[in-house]
């Protein structure tokens, strides 16, 4: 048996997804963002988290899927990857669960229309949930954005 | 023992020493029969030495210890420093500094100084006063034996003196150990811990820490201060078991006196025995400095409440080491807390509550008192950087054979701690240039008719939101005629531009790249890499240099600084529904223009401003700002900002005011952006972004 780890759970849409717990630094309530113009669209600005500016990434933005209204239940999720510190707003995050590593399969080429690259895997809990592990450092890739932008523009 | 959480501490702290030493050295070459420098001196280097032996830098340690040995001859008045003895310590100095910027940098510290350890230890054996009579003092006479007596240095002889005068008893103490006795040192220790449980062991022969480790044959002395009679001692020491003999003798004035004076003339035998003890004492050493002779007197002097302190000089500063990102943190907490308080002050005014507005008022008080200190805490005084100089100008002005005297004031003038690591090497260069290039040899100064000792005088002080240093000397000055045909010969003006300078141009043009006035390159300064560099340098901080020079007179370099880096006085603009700060170093005037007045030349706005034309530039079309959009009013307000002798004017909806601002990065995962140098926390917790005014000037 593998190690148990501990996943955050959030939801974009209907699809749910995790981030481990311990990349994960806080998660707020949507909070007041200051737009930073001249870049990337799912760039949504900035915040103030107790004195330290965070940029903010709109993840449904960043994958492609269309943007939603702001609700009651949207949050941000702070994560901190490669000493770099980001803001994910999501539709909600209400579940921490315990998960082994056995129990992630490696994922398909797409699901829910994010390709597989910034997928580590796909878990399945209970008896019809599925929790789509997200691979931090690849929706971090800058590198990764600048092709994209270049393609899309 | 896992040593490398002790080595940043290591490091740190042999710094320090090393700074204390060279500048406690510098202030020995100035007064070089001041033993109460050497006292300082010698502690430091024992200090060194034990935490480097501790650490296990061999290298180090043995070198310190070497020092020591001349250092110990010296402080009891048997050498006297001389040139080339301050040569060769000096010397010994900058070895260690290498050493540990070897290990600062992950070496292992070492490095070869048997050449510098062979010197020393030359200094050691042969230039020992010859022997100045056999005479002893009356207090060991009187004892009757042919023990070598314990030679007071100045300071110990004060604290017995005034120990005398205070009524207390001093006496002098000779103990005999039983011949046969197995655990010499720890019967001698048994003694000291019970001399000091009634009095204060001043002086002992030999040392303490000597006795501690058994190097002594099978008696020793010291001087004591206690309430108690020369026969109750006697009989408390005989007490203990294996104690063969004691001789407690008290003195008095008289015989203090009297004592001091054969202190002076040093015995030959003491000379020799005390050289070889030194030689003797190798390491390792504990660490534990304070069990060295040195600095147990000065504990011994405050235990003994003996008014005779700061003699010794030196006390250490009441300091702690903070890491910089704790201050961090805690300014990102404090803002938080402020807006917080923000929130509170608005409450309170809706609910009309005495107490409570009362209350929040208070802690609006007390919270912008913090703030102060809180901001305050990440300055530093300007010593820190200023302190290295006088021993670069003292071996600069020995390698040009010049003389040089540096006058530093205004050393406590408090900078933030980015600036102070930035400033340092500029200031290097406008020095080393000042003594090489401005400062005349000392026939030419005779001949001047000026005294022979150049002066550079390196001040700083506050001004407003800026610190200058500058940088005087007295020597030739610079001729602006001068520079400005060296220009024209290098093909930096040509003749006509030349001609048109005025005296205060053709001074700037020596920070143009690529230029240098010396006619001859010395491997002093001149070396291609010119004013050039510290201008930029000084530039990228956001300062300035100025030059005012009298030909013949001497030649001032002035630069001025911004306080801080973190925080900076900012005007704060509207634009539509979002607010931004411009800088207010970069502004130049505000003002309100007319529609009518914007002029369109090939295609770009262009506007009338004292004179001459200069761009509009639109804030709201080049960060696509949704909600405003100055073209559709009748009247603009803008900001004219400045890079150098260009301005540019942009367009703003409005003015909010000026603030002083914290300036934050935007984190990492944002790409660089055009027009924005960072962000900063407005007082409702809002991020406002800051706008870089040079990005839109080319």
């Amino acid at each position: 048996m593998a190690e148990d780890i501990k996943v955050i759970v959030f939801k974009l849409g209907v699809e749910e997804y995790g981030i481990e717990v311990d990349k994960v630094q806080t998660i707020e309530r949507m909070m007041p963002i200051t737009r930073v113009p001249k870049t990337y669209s799912f760039i949504k600005g900035v915040i103030n988290l107790r004195g330290v500016v965070i940029p903010v990434i709109d993840l449904r933005g960043r994958f492609g899927i269309a943007e939603a209204e702001h609700t009651d239940q949207t949050r941000v999720i702070i994560v901190a990857v490669n000493e770099m510190e980001v803001g994910f707003i999501v539709d909600s995050a209400n579940d921490v669960i315990d998960l082994n590593r056995d129990s992630i399969d490696t994922p398909p080429d797409v699901v829910g229309g994010i390709k597989a690259k910034y997928l580590d895997g796909v878990a399945k809990i209970g008896e019809d949930r599925l929790l789509i592990m997200l691979n931090l450092s690849e929706v971090l890739n800058k590198s990764e954005i600048v092709q994209l932008e270049g393609l899309e523009g | 023992m896992d040593m490398n959480q002790y080595l940043s501490m290591f490091i740190d702290e042999s710094n320090d020493h090393l700074q204390s030493l060279n500048e406690n050295m510098m202030g020995l070459e100035a007064n070089p029969e001041d033993l109460s420098i050497v006292q300082v001196i010698f502690r430091s280097a024992h200090t060194l030495k034990g935490m480097a032996a501790t650490m296990g830098f061999e290298d180090l340690a043995s070198l310190t210890h070497q020092m020591e040995n001349v250092l110990d001859l010296v402080r009891n008045n048997k050498l006297r420093m001389q040139d080339f003895i301050f040569d060769t310590l000096f010397k010994s100095l900058d070895a260690l500094e290498s050493m540990v910027q070897d290990i600062t940098g992950g070496g292992e510290g070492k490095a070869d100084v048997s050449a510098i350890v062979a010197d020393l230890q030359a200094i050691v054996r042969g230039e020992v006063p010859a022997a100045g009579g056999a005479s002893t003092g009356s207090a060991p006479a009187a004892s009757g034996q042919a023990e070598t007596p314990i030679h007071l240095d100045e300071f110990q002889f004060s604290v017995l003196e005034q120990s005398i005068q205070e009524g207390h008893k001093v006496m002098f103490v000779e103990v005999a150990i039983r011949e046969d006795c197995q655990l010499k040192a720890v019967r001698s220790y048994m003694v000291f811990d019970l001399l000091e449980r009634s009095g204060e062991v001043v002086k002992s022969f030999p040392s303490v820490q000597d006795i501690e480790q058994a190097k002594f044959d099978h008696s020793f002395s010291l001087y004591y201060i206690t309430q108690k009679d020369a026969s109750e001692i006697q009989a408390m020491i005989l007490n203990l078991s294996e104690i063969d003999k004691v001789t407690a003798i008290a003195l008095d004035q008289e015989s203090l006196h009297q004592l001091g004076q054969d202190t002076a003339a040093a015995t030959a035998e003491a000379a020799a025995a005390a050289s070889e003890v030194a030689v003797a004492v190798e390491t390792p050493v504990a660490p534990a400095a304070t069990s060295t002779p040195a600095p147990r007197a000065a504990a011994k002097e405050e235990g003994a409440k003996s008014p005779a302190a700061g003699r010794t000089g030196g006390t250490p500063s009441r300091t702690i080491r903070v890491d910089i990102e704790r201050l961090d943190v805690l300014m990102n907490l404090f803002s938080e807390l402020l807006i917080d308080r923000v929130r509170l002050e608005q409450l309170a005014s809706e609910m009309q509550s005495g107490d409570l507005t009362e209350t929040v008022e208070h802690m609006s008080r007390v919270s912008a008192d913090l703030q102060n200190i809180v901001m305050k805490l990440r300055m530093v005084p300007v010593d820190t950087v200023f302190n290295r100089f006088p021993r670069m100008i003292r071996d600069l002005a020995k390698s040009l054979d010049k003389k040089v005297d540096l006058v530093i004031t205004g050393a406590e003038t408090e900078m933030d701690r980015t600036v102070i690591d930035e400033i340092g090497d500029p200031l290097v260069h406008l020095l080393r240039n000042a003594v090489d290039h401005g400062i005349e040899s000392v026939a030419d100064r005779i001949a001047a008719g000026k005294p022979e000792t150049g002066t550079v005088n390196l001040r700083a002080f506050h001004s407003g939101n800026h610190v200058f240093i500058e940088i005087e000397e007295d020597g030739r000055g610079i001729i602006p005629e001068n520079v400005l045909k060296s220009a024209v010969k290098k093909g930096i003006l040509t003749q006509e531009e030349a001609a048109s300078k005025t005296d205060e141009e053709a001074y700037q043009m020596l920070f143009a790249p690529g230029f240098s006035t010396a006619e001859v390159i010395s491997d002093v300064s001149g070396r291609g890499v010119g004013l050039d560099v510290v201008k930029a340098k000084i530039t990228a901080l956001g300062g300035n240099v100025t030059i005012y020079s009298t030909p013949g007179k001497g030649t001032n370099f002035s630069v001025q600084l911004p306080l801080t880096l973190s925080i900076i006085a900012a005007m704060m603009i509207k634009l539509g529904s979002e607010k931004y700060a411009i800088p207010l170093s970069s502004i130049v005037e505000t003002g309100i223009i007319k529609q009518t007045q914007i002029r369109t030349i090939h295609g770009n706005k262009m506007l009338e401003f004292r004179g001459s034309h200069i761009p509009l530039v639109s804030l709201s079309r080049i960060f696509s700002i949704p909600d405003y959009d100055e073209s559709t009013e009748e009247e603009t307000e803008i900001v004219v900002v400045r890079k150098g002798e260009r301005l540019v004017a942009l367009a703003v909806q409005d003015f909010i005011g000026q603030n002083e601002i914290v300036i934050k990065n935007l984190g990492k995962y944002l790409p660089e952006i055009q027009g924005i140098s960072g962000a900063t926390i407005l007082g409702d917790g809002q991020v406002a972004l800051i706008i870089d005014p040079n990005a839109f000037i080319k």
